[in-house]
């Protein structure tokens, strides 16, 4: 760039790195209370450096849910509440790109009766944030009897249209000729979708896949209003609720080695497909 | 804009659309029909019948005095974590953009807290700042102020900003990020060598053409403080003390589901509806102008 001064240099550098450390710090200090004791944690300060007790603590965690007697101790191993955040987010992921794929086909590739109604109807939903309509959806939810399943957790989250809206954007911008070859050659609408448009639209579908990921993953005050069954918990709520309320005391290496783990799957999914999760960010947004 | 050439038929493409407007109708339309429908009606004490009461929900909202005090918290809670969080997510993207090499290295360092759940922010910033065993508490004990969040209102907003605005940088960060490359760096050079410092090369040619990402972030970030700090604010205050933490949809949560008034929730559920459809509002238009310098 323009300056080549030697301090401005090191100056950027070491703004960077505080930057850096800012953002590390919180879970530094958790992942330091994740290996260490709980009377390291009761007696102030905690140390700035990792523990002995790592093994101890993470195996607690995820096989036994930690010791009994503490805030959120349902004794539910945290494996188990990892695999229902598993499947929930690859649900959310998986069904809402299966669902916006094939709408987004149809309003790009077929004009059909009702065409701008759906449209309409499809993309109106953009524009109302879950957290909005809580109770009614609680309520249905509970009607159709799917509280406490995989289904109520999953099928909520996939009624919005933001996956469709960047199908269809990136549809629009695949030329004609294509189609026109593929009619020439007498290829079934069907065929075209499976044979070319999924093989072009790869990129597009690892970073809309990455961002539902997360999005599933990370749902909070939707699991929370569904799930009773401390089997049905996952991983997010289940660290909620090993924060004491009043007078109940956390185990504190549990919380943080749960915490931790809970924070595992998304990071190691953003770092390892940086790439599209940048792209699927910077476009999903706009 | 539309595709000039497509596929003949009706039934297939009708067919297509069929799975994703079904979940709609379920999930979106019925819930948020409801929601509208039941914020017109208020049900009795025993739950055994409601009584058509027309907009007096909204009446009783607006001059209710926690519910505007809720509108209060919310706002101030908004523009604190929406500027707090651009603003460091901007001076971070400025120095990784002065760097010719190794940005990208910085890019991965900075952007994973993006992937963390606000509520699990929330617990790693609760801990930091619990009153006994605290890290950051100890410190600032050790220097002679006392932090306790579970009495003192502002030290809670602090603390639910920071929590808030920690998460976002990341976001904030990334489009600046990518804003600033996309810069053409001739303009730049232009600008030095007619003399202008760094500082007033940033002011007068960065910012200005920063200002479409601007305004975008500055509508999403208000939308996440509204919408998404949900798990932030249950796991650190849970709206309190006092309610000097309870944002609007905060409140719909706990009118709702923990004191069962729902005429008011719902009321609540169409305020915020009718917000948010403001904001998008303003970024569709936005956006569709291409306001660029």
């Amino acid at each position: 760039m323009v300056e080549k001064k030697k301090t401005a240099y090191w100056m950027t550098h070491l703004g960077l790195i505080c930057g850096v450390v800012l953002i590390f710090f919180p879970v530094w200090v958790a992942f330091v209370g994740s290996t260490v004791s709980q009377d390291d944690i009761i007696y102030p300060p905690l140390p700035l450096l990792p523990g002995p007790h790592l093994i101890d603590n993470y195996a607690n965690a995820l096989f036994r849910g930690g010791p009994e007697g503490y805030a959120g101790a349902s004794q539910v191993p945290v494996i188990r509440m990892l695999m229902n955040s598993a499947i929930m987010a690859f649900g959310i992921a998986i069904g809402k790109i299966i669902i916006s794929l094939l709408s987004a086909f149809a309003f790009v590739y077929f004009r059909f009766p009702f065409r701008k109604t759906a449209f309409w109807l499809i993309f109106i939903t953009l524009m109302l944030p879950v957290e909005v309509r809580i109770y009614p959806t609680y309520e249905v939810v509970a009607n159709l009897g799917l509280l406490n399943s995989y289904a109520g957790l999953i099928f909520p989250l996939i009624a919005s249209a933001t996956a469709t809206f960047l199908f269809r954007q990136f549809f629009m911008t695949i030329p004609d000729e294509m189609v026109e070859a593929a009619r020439m050659d007498g290829c079934k609408p069907m065929r075209f979708f499976f044979d070319i448009l999924i093989p072009i639209s790869k990129t597009n579908l690892a970073a809309i896949f990455v961002i539902m990921f997360l999005f599933g993953w990370n749902q909070f005050l939707y699991p929370m209003l569904l799930t009773t069954d401390p089997n049905m918990k996952t991983i997010v709520m289940a660290v909620d609720s090993m924060i004491p309320a009043g007078d109940d005391y956390a185990h504190w290496p549990t919380v943080f080695a749960s915490a931790i783990l809970a924070m595992l799957p998304p990071i190691i999914i953003i770092i390892s497909m940086q790439k599209f999760f940048v792209k699927g960010l910077l476009e999903s947004d706009k | 804009m539309e595709k000039r050439v497509f596929f003949k038929g009706w039934k297939l493409p009708l067919l297509l659309v069929t799975p994703q407007l079904i979940i709609s109708a379920v999930f979106f339309f019925y819930p948020s029909g409801q929601a509208i429908w039941n914020s017109l009606f208020l049900p009795d004490p025993f739950g055994l019948k409601t009584e058509f009461v027309g907009l007096d929900n909204f009446r009783f909202l607006l001059s209710d005095s926690y519910y505007l005090a809720s509108f209060k918290t919310t706002i101030i809670f908004s523009v604190a974590v929406t500027i707090s969080s651009m603003l460091i997510g901007l001076y971070l993207a400025a120095l990784a953009d002065r760097l010719i090499k190794g940005s990208g290295v910085y890019q991965t360092l900075l952007i994973w807290p993006y992937a963390i759940a606000p509520a699990i922010a929330g617990v790693l910033w609760l801990f930091l700042f619990n009153g006994n065993i605290g890290l950051v508490s100890w410190y600032l004990k050790g220097l002679g102020y006392e932090w306790n969040h579970n009495l003192d209102g502002d030290q809670a907003m602090f603390l639910v900003v920071l929590a808030s605005a920690w998460g976002r940088i990341s976001y904030n960060f990334l489009f600046f990020f990518a804003g600033l490359q996309a810069i053409p760096k001739s303009i730049l050079e232009a600008a030095a060598i007619d003399g202008a410092s760094f500082w007033k090369r940033f002011m007068s040619v960065v910012i200005p053409l920063l200002s479409p990402i601007t305004f975008f972030l500055l509508v999403v970030n208000i939308v996440y403080a509204f919408f998404d700090t949900f798990g932030v604010i249950h796991t650190i205050t849970s709206g309190g003390p006092e309610q000097s933490t309870t944002i609007l949809v905060y409140k719909v949560f706990s009118d709702g589901f923990v004191s069962q008034d729902l005429g008011s929730s719902a009321a609540q559920s169409v305020i915020l509806l009718i917000l948010v459809g403001v904001l998008t509002v303003i970024q569709f238009k936005y956006i569709e102008r291409k306001v660029h310098y």
